[in-house]
This record gives C-alpha cells, sequence and structure tokens, in this order.
C-alpha cells in the first residue's frame, strides 16, 4: 500500500517537472528568435550602410544583449544555484573589460 | 537496496549537481569559463590594437565577405539551441533523444567548420592573406582560429561523449558530464558573437 501512493506521488512528480522543463523550453525558444532577430538587425545595419556613430553602438549593444540571453537562459544562469557562476564569470568579465581597455589605450600612447 | 544510486534510471531534478562530483564539476566549470573570458580577452584586444595594421596587405573591408560569415553565425547559433535541446531532454532523463539533439548539434558545429576552413582557404589562396601578411592578419588568424580551435575540441568532445556512454544510458555519474559540454558550447557561440560583432561587422563599418 504504501509502495502504491509512493508510485502515484512519484508519477504526480514527473508531470509536474516534465511540464516545468516545458515552459522552460518555450522560454528557450523565444530567446533563440530574438537571438536570430539581434543578428539580423546587426547585420542589416551593415549591410544598408546605416552612419558608423550610430551603427557602432547599436551592434556592440546587441552583442551584449545577445550574450546576456546566452548566460541567463541557454546556460541556465536564471535558475537557482547559480551563485558562483555569476560570481566567476563577472570577475572574468571584469579582467576582460580591464585586458581590453589596456591594450586598446596603451597601444596609441 | 543494492542498486547503485549512481546507475539509478531515475534522474533527480537537475542530475547535474545532484552528485557531490557533479557539483564540483559544475563550478569547476564556471570557474574555468570566466578564465577562458580572460584569454579571449587578450586576444580581442590584441584584433582591435592591430586591426588597422595590414601594412599594405589587404584590410579588413577587402576580404570580408558577410553572407558567409552570416551563415556561419545562423549554424552557431542554431546548434546552441539544438544542445539546449538536448539538455531538455536530459532532464526529463529520455536518453536516446538526448544523443539525436547532440547529432544534430554536432553535424550544425561541423556545418560551421567546414565554412570556416573554406573561409581561411579563401583568404590564403584568393587575396594572399597568411598569417604573417600583417600584424593584422596575424591577430585575425589567432582569434578567429582560436575559436575555430575550441569548435573543434567542443565537436570531439560531444562525439566521445556520445560514444562513450552509448550502451551506458543516463544516469547520475554521467549526467554532468554531457551538462557541462554543453556550457562549453554555449561558451563557444558567446565568443562568436562577439567576434561577428567586433571582427566582420566593425570590419565592415571601419
Amino acid at each position: 500500500m504504501a509502495d502504491h501512493t509512493n508510485s502515484v506521488e512519484n508519477s504526480e512528480k514527473h508531470e509536474f517537472y516534465k511540464k516545468k522543463h516545458r515552459e522552460q523550453m518555450k522560454h528557450q525558444v523565444v530567446t533563440f528568435v530574438m537571438m536570430i532577430a539581434f543578428t539580423l538587425i546587426a547585420f542589416g545595419l551593415v549591410i544598408a550602410e546605416v552612419s558608423a556613430m550610430f551603427t557602432i553602438p547599436i551592434i556592440l549593444v546587441l552583442a551584449a544583449v545577445q550574450v546576456l540571453f546566452q548566460l541567463y537562459y541557454f546556460m541556465h544562469m536564471n535558475e537557482e544555484g547559480h551563485q558562483w557562476p555569476a560570481v566567476m564569470i563577472y570577475s572574468g568579465i571584469f579582467a576582460a573589460v580591464l585586458t581590453i581597455l589596456a591594450l586598446t589605450t596603451i597601444t596609441w600612447w | 537496496m543494492a542498486e547503485d544510486v549512481l546507475k539509478s534510471g531515475d534522474l533527480p531534478e537537475n542530475p547535474e549537481r545532484a552528485t557531490l562530483e557533479g557539483r564540483n564539476k559544475f563550478m569547476g566549470f564556471w570557474f574555468f569559463l570566466g578564465g577562458e573570458t580572460v584569454l579571449f580577452a587578450s586576444l580581442f584586444g590584441t584584433f582591435l590594437a592591430l586591426r588597422n595594421s595590414n601594412a599594405g596587405g589587404p584590410a579588413a573591408e577587402d576580404i570580408f565577405g558577410l553572407g558567409l560569415v552570416f551563415i556561419m553565425t545562423v549554424l552557431l547559433l542554431t546548434s546552441s539551441l539544438t544542445s539546449v535541446y538536448a539538455m531538455y531532454h536530459m532532464k526529463n532523463n529520455d536518453f536516446k533523444k538526448m544523443q539525436l539533439w547532440l547529432g544534430i548539434t554536432v553535424v550544425l558545429g561541423l556545418g560551421f567548420l567546414g565554412m570556416e576552413i573554406y573561409e581561411f582557404y579563401h583568404y590564403v589562396h584568393g587575396y594572399e592573406f597568411g598569417f604573417t601578411t600583417s600584424a593584422f592578419s596575424s591577430a585575425f588568424y589567432t582569434l578567429v582560429g582560436f575559436h575555430g580551435a575550441h569548435v573543434a575540441f567542443g565537436l570531439s568532445w560531444f562525439v566521445a561523449l556520445m560514444i562513450r556512454n552509448a550502451k551506458r544510458g543516463l544516469n547520475l555519474y554521467n549526467a554532468p558530464k554531457f551538462y557541462i559540454g554543453s556550457l562549453y558550447w554555449h561558451f563557444i557561440d558567446v565568443v562568436w558573437v562577439f567576434i561577428f560583432t567586433v571582427v566582420y561587422l566593425l570590419g565592415k563599418v571601419g
């Protein structure tokens, strides 16, 4: 009897998680569509030869947003238990920004 | 209860972090990705500093073709989504579908790699744009080639995992391995987003 209630509980749990995973997968597909759209806009701006003053900041922002989508949705940083991954990747990004700033400015001095 | 929990087919929620070994791999891998970010930043910084130093050789706007780069971007982005599908099936404990979606990911990745090899071949033979042509060419091949090497490594990783575990099925021992492989694959796509923006698109804008 105890076994029976256990298996009922288990299958309910399975159903719950399956549904949850399906919801998450829907978000992933929406994320993917938005990333494709961002890519199209970035390439479109460059191919249409819109003025560089406008194009350069826009495509850099589009790239940054696309990377955040990738990190938070595809790499699951939006799920619980990702405090340390956030610490590590943001420390990496911090050092990366310093590196790029140093290399691009020092060369011109 | 002599059954080995690690080999149990009944996976808990988040099987990649359900064991101590899995959690260690998960943490360690994110630490590694932080380091990889800095490594690629140094290559990006070098490229940005040298991108106009073409020493009389071909310049960025002469050689880059956006059509090919766009197709490569779509291939890699789609392969990122297919590996998300693989992890979706992993969480639902559906080994066969996970293997199938990983297989699709590998095919898309191979397509990307093939196009990159064609691209480099085309630059070297069609434009005489070799590794030692100019500071710009060295910085370009180092940055983009390093990314291409990551793609090749990620593909071998997936193929090795798929073959090694083909008969084992999914369990708590190998779920973290698959999960971490897919994290690596997404990170490769993250780097590519900056490559197509900074190298190719900014190269065309000037």
